[in-house]
């Protein structure tokens, strides 16, 4: 076990798969001599050399539709996009060609790759720097879609990522590469060198996709969070003194319905946080899969805390995410009715 | 600035509309061999000349001429024909069988049979196309059973494709030839993706990708020529201008630039343009190309100049807006009468052995389309199982869509 931030466990990842495979090649805007403007690709290109970590032009398609085109031929891209935020460009290549490839080809061809990109808010990322698009993916058949909370599933899920057969997005919450945030902007921040989650096997031990992780066992509510919220989550139950389970997805893609509907059974309650817009964001498909499944155990209706359905502001960040205070009413109304 | 006059929007427009008389006089032609023949490690810099003229080899007597004639010998030659016939012939009858109902779309190559049918043949097994929906020679010339065609076409329980795709959307890793997307510029940047893991891997095998005049208007055209300019790609990038992208002519795609070969100036890339309805230019140009990229001379931009003789497919109706008899007042002719005209000139083929050649390979066509039509047609006979749809969507399939599958009764 080594203390590392998410940063240097995802750059962990990154020099174990680099190791162990000659086919992982990593490119990107920035991510080459300078190591990523996050600094999860420092010192790969020294190490690897130029045709293994390499600088791209600033051209998302470009990106993305050149790893389509390795991923068929045989190697295992490993590619950013340097926010969300600016994936739109290249979204034909992923909607239309990489989530279809193995499908439309019967086979024929494959697409064994990972698409990174730093997600979310909390930082005053304004609205080109705190998006959190996972649903455009979640909706595109054919992706796999990976949000990691800690420095520990950051690398066991990017190595699953890497490992996966098909395109993984994989989304890191860049207001967590240095350390837990649970929403309390105005107390200062911890780093993971100081937390449990900060410590990381060394080695290739992957987190297979699709399993999500209970973060807190609690018999009132069942909270269903991932990325930044389940630390938002944490808080609010401990500063309202709800007993609540929280579950941390970690895969959206394929969803680990198992873990939630035992939770939601055992609870008779649900509360769906997450960062993103709330309308046909992520939170409608997990409050439909838990009503469709888990209906006769629900107690009270399902309620969302999400952020509103605007573009995600700068002066009025703290209005807009959704911190301990709303996620915490959100508990209290949800064990009331 | 009171005397300014406003300003007005320029909307190119074709030379001529339904009515018309067809009228290519503004359409400079080169003579045959007029243009030289650079080394394949020439500076792009060196041949920007080359952009704006047309590699041709065939002259208006059916003579093979200039430094682009060598190379193919009267077999291959007489191949080459055969691949161009065989195409048109099944262009011929996959139309009638679209009209017939017996599938549900199709898209014709009429007239530009030569350039995917001469590139075939330039490029080594193991090479990867990168095609659009109108190169199907890409498959034909490298020998693709005709009957396998089909039943993609049909949608029948023997399609390799499971009955998943629009007919006429092959793949086949095989015979180096990409899944076709219905997405229009995609798979050109895909192809220079490829040819950087070919260079990556230390491979010696290149790719070629493919799209029309109207889609290099898409965004990947430009990334995929930023990406194979700074990465050097062994790509060889093929623009077929058959001068119409449904019904809007290629002056909407091209704006103000020369040619389309010209853009690659912009990205220090080698531009030619060939005549892409001159079997043997076509040859020789992608010959060069492919050798230029093999040796580590970088990507080669080749514009295909040529003309889209039959409807955009069957859904189309060209008379709508273009003259009627415009492909046969085109100046660069018919790729297969061109061939068969020079091949008659060289004493190596005449008239009556073409006719009987039309004929048989018309009974080829006409047998595997029996053979396919024995195992379906769309919506009549065997059909690919509907449990398959959920197949393939991911390698293995995740309990969602096992849900999904139990749910459709499978």
């Amino acid at each position: 076990m080594v203390q590392m931030t998410m940063i240097e466990a995802l750059r962990d990842a990154h020099d174990v798969a680099m190791a162990n495979d000659d086919r992982v090649v990593v490119y990107g805007e920035d991510v080459g001599y300078f190591g990523g403007v996050f600094r999860v690709t420092a010192g790969l290109q020294k190490k690897y050399g130029k045709s293994r970590c390499f600088d791209a032009p600033i051209n998302e398609a470009g990106i993305v539709g050149t790893a389509i085109g390795m991923a068929a031929y045989g190697l295992r891209p490993v590619i950013e996009i340097q926010f969300a935020d600016y994936v739109y460009p290249g979204m034909d290549q992923i909607v239309s060609e990489a989530a279809r490839l193995r499908h439309r080809s019967a086979g024929d061809f494959t697409c064994p790759l990972v698409i990174r990109m730093p997600t979310g808010g909390g930082i005053f990322g304004g609205q080109t720097h705190s998006q959190s698009p996972e649903a455009f993916f979640t909706h595109s058949s054919g992706l796999k879609t990976v949000v990691p909370s800690n420095p520990r599933d950051a690398k066991g899920l990017l190595l699953a990522a890497i490992a996966d057969p098909d395109p993984v997005i994989f989304l890191e919450p860049k207001r967590l590469y240095n350390g837990p945030f649970d929403g309390h902007h105005d107390r200062p921040v911890t780093s993971w060198k100081k937390h449990p989650l900060g410590d990381v096997p060394e080695g290739n031990e992957i987190i297979p996709l699709g399993k999500a992780r209970i973060t807190r066992e609690g018999k009132d509510v069942t909270v269903l969070a991932y990325g930044t919220m389940v630390y938002v989550a944490e808080a609010a139950a401990a500063e309202t003194g709800i007993d609540a389970e929280i579950i941390d997805l970690r895969t959206l893609l394929p969803i680990d319905l198992d873990t939630i509907k035992a939770s939601v059974e055992k609870t008779g309650r649900c509360v769906i946080v997450h960062e993103a817009t709330k309308t046909s964001g992520f939170g409608a498909e997990l409050s439909a899969l838990v009503q469709e499944n888990c209906f006769y155990s629900l107690e009270a209706p399902i309620i969302r805390v999400t952020g509103w359905d605007t573009p995600y502001p700068h002066a009025q960040e703290w209005d807009y995410f959704p911190g301990p205070v709303r996620v915490g009413a959100a508990l209290k109304t949800v064990m009331e009715r | 600035m009171t005397n300014t006059p406003p300003l007005t929007l320029n909307v190119p427009e074709p030379g001529c509309r339904p009515g018309d008389t067809p009228d290519f006089s503004d359409f400079v032609i080169p003579r045959a061999g007029a243009v030289d023949r650079p080394p394949v490690d020439v500076d792009p810099d060196d041949i920007r000349d080359m952009a704006f003229s047309i590699i041709r080899v065939l002259n208006k007597d059916a003579e093979a001429v200039g430094p682009w004639a060598e190379g193919l010998s009267q077999e291959e030659l007489l191949q080459g024909l055969r691949h161009m016939m065989l195409l048109r012939a099944f262009d011929a009858r996959m139309l009638t069988a679209q009209r017939q109902g017996k599938t549900s779309f199709y898209m014709q190559h009429l007239g530009e049979e030569a350039v995917s049918c001469a590139f075939a043949m330039a490029l080594e097994p193991g090479d990867m196309n990168f095609p659009t929906y109108r190169q199907a020679g890409l498959l034909i010339a490298r020998d693709y059973p005709m009957q396998t065609m089909m039943n993609q076409i049909y949608s029948n329980a023997k399609d390799p494709l499971h009955g998943r795709q629009l007919p006429i959307m092959y793949s086949s890793k095989d015979h180096g030839f990409f899944s076709i997307s219905g997405n229009l510029g995609t798979q050109f940047v895909q192809a220079v993706g490829w040819a950087m893991a070919s260079a990556i891997s230390g491979d010696t095998r290149i790719s070629a990708a493919w799209i029309g005049d109207g889609s290099t208007a898409e965004s990947d055209f430009h990334s995929a020529m930023v990406f194979a300019s700074t990465y050097n790609a062994p790509v060889i990038l093929n623009i077929v201008n058959n001068q119409w992208a449904i019904s809007t002519f290629q002056g909407i795609a091209r704006g103000g630039v020369g040619t389309f070969a010209a853009r690659g100036h912009g990205f220090g890339i080698a531009s030619v343009r060939v005549d892409g309805n001159d079997y043997l230019a076509v040859h020789a140009v992608a010959k060069w190309a492919a050798e230029r990229a093999r040796l580590g001379h970088g990507p080669t931009l080749i514009e295909h100049v040529t003309y889209r003789a039959g409807g955009h497919s069957t859904s189309d109706d060209p008379s709508a807006y273009r003259a009627a008899d415009e492909g046969a007042a085109w100046p660069l002719g018919d790729p297969i009468d061109r061939l068969k005209r020079h091949l008659i000139r060289i004493g190596a083929w005449s008239e009556e052995r073409h006719i009987q050649a039309e004929a048989q390979i018309r009974d080829e066509v006409v047998a595997a389309q029996k053979a396919a039509e024995a195992n379906g047609t769309l919506g009549q006979g065997t059909a690919p199982s509907a449990r398959d749809m959920f197949e393939g969507v991911f390698e293995t399939m995740p309990p969602h869509l096992v849900r999904q599958r139990q749910e459709a009764g499978y």
